[in-house]
């Protein structure tokens, strides 16, 4: 069990009106953001379970938008999440979903398009207390609670590709926490979740994509 | 174990550790925070003064502010009250403008605001409504108030480790009632209450809240969410008044009374656990609200 702070009972500082409602689905929005590498065109959100029946009255859609736009969940921007996205040029769109079975309650899809053509989506849910999960990468089922910084590969599943992943972390120097891998039973493509003690940086990262097998990485840092 | 000399994982290791030190609470729990996380003193001490801030914006800005509440089921409550209480005077003293501070905090959050979560943002006005009221009156300076705020931090730690601070989980005795008990401790330690004293509050705090439900309309943070933290701020001061009066003469530690708030939050059917499919939330008067409805009326 991860011990408890202060600062986890009197805090986290956030906008409201609620933990998960906003400031869980904005944190699930940032790391849709951080799949895109190139700019952000347009997002669709399809809204399952109580963020499907509530979102408005709980400023769920923009704290989504906020999220996108890479906001902190203090960030008084949020209010007019919608106004800045425009700025930026992004459209957005918002779904209300039939339930899903097996979906936690409060569960979006996220789906981003960037101005090369990239189409990049994942699901998540707001797990309470403004804590969330990754489920879902490009139609993979995944697990990644977005707490630590993360290297999310998309590599064949070829003997020898998981040592070739872990040489570079080691070349590196940084710590793998935690490593899985999903969605092994695919012919197309496997991916594997790193989660890291510290920080990656962009060299570490070229390094990997120049490995056989490997498709494309992604960095999500979070703090 | 490294830190086990500062570290608790409940109420008895808590007084146990305060009376051994011979320190209060709020050290307890400071001295926790930097020997875990590895953090230095004043890092944590200025983030606490950074939260204590964000707490009295809160307040602040929702007596100065015009506000549009996100459903629109409240509004305007704190403010009518404070009005009311300039003409009438208030019958329950600091009390009562704690509790209208602490209804301003609800609104305030129901309209995007910035608010620090104390448990949760739903029980978020208790603890800054009742520091701004004693503020107030009292003169307490920021060390103190910071200082408050650890001591509140303790408890709800202890009720978050060994039962829940969650109202899906637990119910409004969960959120609210944590939020209450954590300021009926800190309001001890203002008054120079021991250890044995805050924690005697608490958990009379708690014990008058046991089996409150969670069934907030529309599912949203407003309503009965809003008065229910007036009705928190009341019975946390009346709670440490009792304890501070009494030596915290009561029945059922601390302990105790978190293991029996959590058996009562598992037994709360799950339609009263904020899922607004019972309760106040499902009554005929507001089945048919919509979000917005509430506050202009026109639809009716």
């Amino acid at each position: 069990m991860r011990e408890l702070s202060v600062f986890d009972i009197i805090g986290p500082i956030m906008i409201g009106p609620s933990s998960s409602h906003t400031a869980g689905a904005l944190k699930i929005a940032r790391i849709a953001r951080k799949l895109a590498k190139s700019r952000i065109i347009s997002v669709r959100f399809q809204l399952y379970g109580s963020f499907a029946t509530t979102y408005k009255g709980h400023g769920t859609d923009r704290a989504l938008v906020g999220g996108i736009l890479g906001y902190a969940t203090d960030d008084y921007r949020i209010r007019d999440s919608f106004d800045w996205a425009q700025k930026a040029g992004i459209d957005v769109v918002f779904e209300e979903m039939e339930n899903e079975i097996d979906a936690h309650p409060n569960t979006v899809d996220i789906t981003v398009t960037e101005e090369d053509g990239t189409v990049s989506s994942i699901r998540g849910a707001s797990v309470g207390g403004g804590e969330i999960e990754i489920t879902r990468i490009n139609g993979c089922d995944i697990r990644y609670s977005g707490k630590n910084n993360a290297v999310i590969v998309q590599q064949y599943d070829k003997p020898g590709v998981i040592a070739s992943i872990a040489k570079i972390f080691e070349v590196f120097n940084v710590n793998i926490s935690n490593m899985s891998v999903f969605c092994e039973e695919k012919d197309e493509a496997a991916f594997s979740i790193l989660e890291i003690d510290g920080d990656f940086n962009e060299l570490g990262m070229e390094a990997l994509c120049r490995q056989p097998n490997i498709l494309s990485a992604m960095y999500i840092k979070v703090k | 174990m490294k830190n086990k000399s500062t570290d608790f994982t409940n109420a008895a290791e808590l007084l146990a550790l305060c009376e051994r030190k011979d320190i209060p609470i709020s050290e307890a729990m400071i001295q926790r925070e930097v020997a875990k996380f590895d953090d230095d003193r004043a890092t944590v001490e200025a983030r606490m003064l950074k939260t204590l801030n964000v707490m009295r914006e809160s307040v602040e800005r929702s007596q100065t502010e015009k506000m549009k509440l996100l459903g629109g089921y409240i509004g305007g409550e704190s403010k009518d009250m404070m009005n009311y209480m300039k003409k009438n005077g208030a019958m329950g003293g600091t009390i009562s403008r704690a509790a209208a501070f602490a209804m301003g905090v609800i609104e305030w959050n129901a309209s995007m605001g910035r608010i620090a979560a104390a448990p949760t943002a739903g029980s978020a006005g208790v603890l800054p409504g009742i520091l701004a009221a004693m503020e107030e009156a009292y003169h307490f300076d920021d060390e103190h108030l910071v200082r408050a705020l650890f001591n509140a931090g303790a408890i709800g730690y202890i009720i978050g480790r060994n039962a829940t601070l969650s109202g899906a989980e637990g119910g409004c005795q969960a959120e609210v009632g944590a939020a209450s008990a954590m300021a009926a401790s800190m309001v001890c330690e203002l008054f120079g209450g021991s250890p044995a004293v805050c924690l005697a509050a608490a958990g009379d705090a708690i014990s008058n809240i046991l089996g409150l439900i969670c069934d907030p309309i529309g599912g949203l943070v407003e309503s009965p969410c809003q008065k229910r933290n007036a009705m928190g701020v009341s019975n946390a001061i009346i709670s440490a008044e009792i304890a501070l009066a009494t030596g915290g003469r009561t029945l059922v530690p601390f302990d105790e009374v978190v293991t029996v708030m959590y058996n009562v939050g598992r037994s709360i059917p799950y339609q009263l656990r904020e899922t607004a499919l019972g309760g106040l939330a499902t009554t005929p008067s507001v089945k048919n609200l919509k979000p917005g409805c509430a506050a202009c009326g026109a639809c009716k």
